[in-house]
């Protein structure tokens, strides 16, 4: 009978103990979900606010979506470079337009007959009007400020047309060329040196429309 | 009443006749031949101011002041130095003709001007005499009534009766000149007084105009401008707005009037060769002129307008050739040089200006029509150019670059006296002197 009693004391003990351990040990084990719980949560949430446009892409297969981001990305560069090779066609187009109109042709004093260095630029000129047959010019025929002015209107004529008239045995329409005669009155070069004399004997291109 | 007319008529009459003998006589007053070798010594004393007034005092020193400018100005003329005179510098009272002459022969005074100014309000009345200091008496004399501000005008009249008197001529006093400056940034034609006073602009087209004539009444001036982006040929009336345009195909320039008449010639290109036509100054062809492939330009007439002169690259460089309007005969004038251009025929002598150049200089030379005898005006002195002639033929106003930038530049028909015109901003070129304008 004793030893039932002692058996009940121990269990009496025991029980309460097994019980204590027992909720001691599910704090932690209580604790765990606690921890993870609030960051599951506010996944849920932003889910909720994306819009439905964004939806559909996350809802696209993600190598898909990078392909074609690939696509766009490369368009993007070949028009880039078309435009980039455009413009550059532009600049040498514009380059060959402002050659064509600031090299000058030049002449010996009191002279209007086209020197050998001269005949070369003007078939570089013929080739620009051929390539261009859109364009009409205007021939300017200028002098040196030696010699006198009434002269050297005259003067300047003869050199514009004796170049009109070389351009026209280089295949250049006359129609598309008309000339005038500046004589001395627009120097290139302000200056009253041998140097500066020189480069006012000259002919100007200039381009009409 | 009738016997009082008579009378008067007889005085008027008798003070024409000894007036005009005595211009006659007059005339050897100055050496046609060249006048400017020996200049005649004039004394110009300050007039009498013949009230006494501090005005008149002020006016008549800068009426005596202006004709001493005026007379200078002509080249014939040694204009003493007042200070030198043996009389009181301030004299009121009206003009006497007891003048002490031997006063005046002492300071080397041959000629001797006396005024007297009165002035009553705003008006002015001057009395101006000239005398001969050896002969002692008197060669001209003259009354003028008008404005204060007419007194430029008073002197220019009185020193034109001088001129006339002296030279058998009349002067240069009235006369304009037509020039181009570049005062604007753009070429355009002004007109100044023959002593460059009074510059005032006449075109405004605001691009390069050049080449100024004036038409033989002076009423004309034809010139070239690029107003349409090219050279043409404007005719326009100086008292008229509106201009004839002569735009044919290539140059239209160079225009020159002919003496006595309304019609022009200029340079024309149209036929595709530059050629010299004699136009209406309603810009119609009346015939060409000239035929001959190369550059023919600067046509300028004789004073019978039978002939001109004008430059050409025929031989292979620009010479001044003369060809008669009749038979269109040519002659070569020029040989010395390979450039030699802006022939401008006197208006009253056998001869041609021009400008050459020589070895890198650009000179005004003068020659007989035969072509003999080119004698140099112009010496180390920059670029001289555009020589044109006074209407007496005895001055040649012409543009330089002696002080740096062209300016305009006046000299006797022999090269001395050489000075400045008119000091204007920019630069100045191509003078162009109008014929005489009748008063």
């Amino acid at each position: 009978m004793q030893k039932k009693i002692w058996i009940n004391m121990v269990l009496c003990l025991i029980i309460p103990g097994l019980l204590l351990t027992v909720s001691c040990a599910k704090r932690p084990v209580k604790s765990q979900p606690a921890v993870t719980a609030p960051v599951q949560i506010p996944q849920m949430e932003e889910e909720d606010v994306i819009t439905s446009e964004e939806a559909e892409r996350l809802r696209k297969p993600e190598d898909q979506r990078i392909e074609e981001q690939r696509l766009a990305e490369e368009q993007q560069r070949l028009a880039e470079e078309e435009q980039r090779l455009a413009e550059q066609r532009r600049q040498a187009a514009l380059a060959e337009r402002q050659k064509f109109m600031n090299q000058d042709i030049y002449f010996d004093f009191d002279k209007s007959y086209i020197r050998l260095d001269a005949q070369n630029i003007l078939k570089q000129k013929a080739e620009y009007m051929n390539q261009h047959p859109e364009i009409s010019v205007i021939i300017e025929g200028h002098c040196d400020e030696r010699g006198t002015n009434e002269y050297n209107i005259a003067l300047g004529e003869r050199r514009a047309v004796a170049t009109k008239q070389f351009m026209i045995r280089l295949g250049i329409s006359a129609d598309s060329m008309v000339t005038v005669s500046y004589g001395e009155e627009r120097p290139a070069d302000p200056g009253h040196s041998e140097s500066a004399w020189a480069k006012n004997r000259r002919v100007h291109f200039d381009i009409l429309q | 009443m009738i016997k009082r007319f008579q009378l008067c008529f007889l005085c008027i009459l008798f003070i024409v006749f000894v007036y005009s003998s005595r211009a006659v006589a007059q005339y050897d007053y100055i050496d046609i031949t060249n006048p400017f070798l020996c200049k005649i010594p004039v004394a110009i004393p300050v007039s009498n101011a013949i009230k006494g007034t501090e005005q008149e005092f002020e006016i008549a020193r800068k009426s005596s002041d202006l004709l001493s400018e005026l007379l200078d100005f002509t080249g014939y003329f040694q204009i003493l130095d007042r200070e030198s005179f043996l009389v009181d510098p301030r004299i009121s009272g009206p003009v006497g003709l007891n003048i002490n002459f031997n006063n005046w022969i002492t300071v080397g005074a041959e000629l001797l001007i006396k005024g007297g100014v009165e002035i009553n309000d705003d008006a002015l009345k001057m009395e101006l005499r000239l005398f001969d200091t050896v002969k002692q008496k008197m060669i001209v004399g003259k009354r003028y009534k008008g404005r204060i501000n007419d007194l430029r005008n008073i002197m220019i009249r009185f020193a034109d009766e001088i001129i006339f008197h002296l030279t058998g001529k009349r002067g240069i006093f009235t006369t304009r000149i037509a020039f181009i400056s570049t005062g604007t940034g753009n070429k355009e034609i002004y007109i100044c007084d023959f002593d460059g006073k009074n510059a005032e602009r006449f075109t405004h087209h605001q691009t390069i105009s050049l080449f100024p004539s004036w038409s033989w009444d002076a009423q004309w001036i034809a010139y070239t401008s690029y107003a349409k982006g090219k050279p043409d040929l404007y005719i326009r009336n100086i008292n008229r707005n509106n201009s004839t345009i002569v735009s044919k195909k290539g140059i239209n320039t160079a225009p020159a009037w002919i003496p006595g008449s309304l019609q022009l010639g200029a340079t024309l290109s149209f036929s595709g060769d530059q050629e010299i036509y004699l136009l209406t100054e309603k810009g119609h062809i009346i015939k060409q002129l000239t035929q001959n492939d190369g550059i023919d330009i600067s046509p300028s007439w004789a004073p019978d307008g039978k002939k001109f002169a004008f430059v050409s690259n025929r031989s292979g460089s620009p010479q001044i050739y003369i060809q008669q309007m009749d038979s269109g005969k040519v002659r070569r004038l020029t040989y010395e040089g390979n450039y030699n251009t802006q022939p401008a025929w006197s208006p009253t002598d056998n001869k041609i200006a021009y400008t050459a150049m020589h070895g890198g200089e650009i000179n005004i030379v003068v020659m007989t029509v035969d072509g003999s005898g080119p004698v140099q005006l112009t010496y180390n002195s920059g670029d001289n150019e555009s020589p044109s002639w006074s209407p007496d033929g005895s001055l040649i106003v012409f543009s330089s670059t002696r002080e740096g930038q062209s300016r305009l530049y006046v000299m006797t028909a022999f090269g001395t006296d050489q000075r400045r015109l008119l000091t204007l901003p920019g630069e100045q070129f191509q003078p162009e002197w109008s014929p005489g304008i009748e008063h």
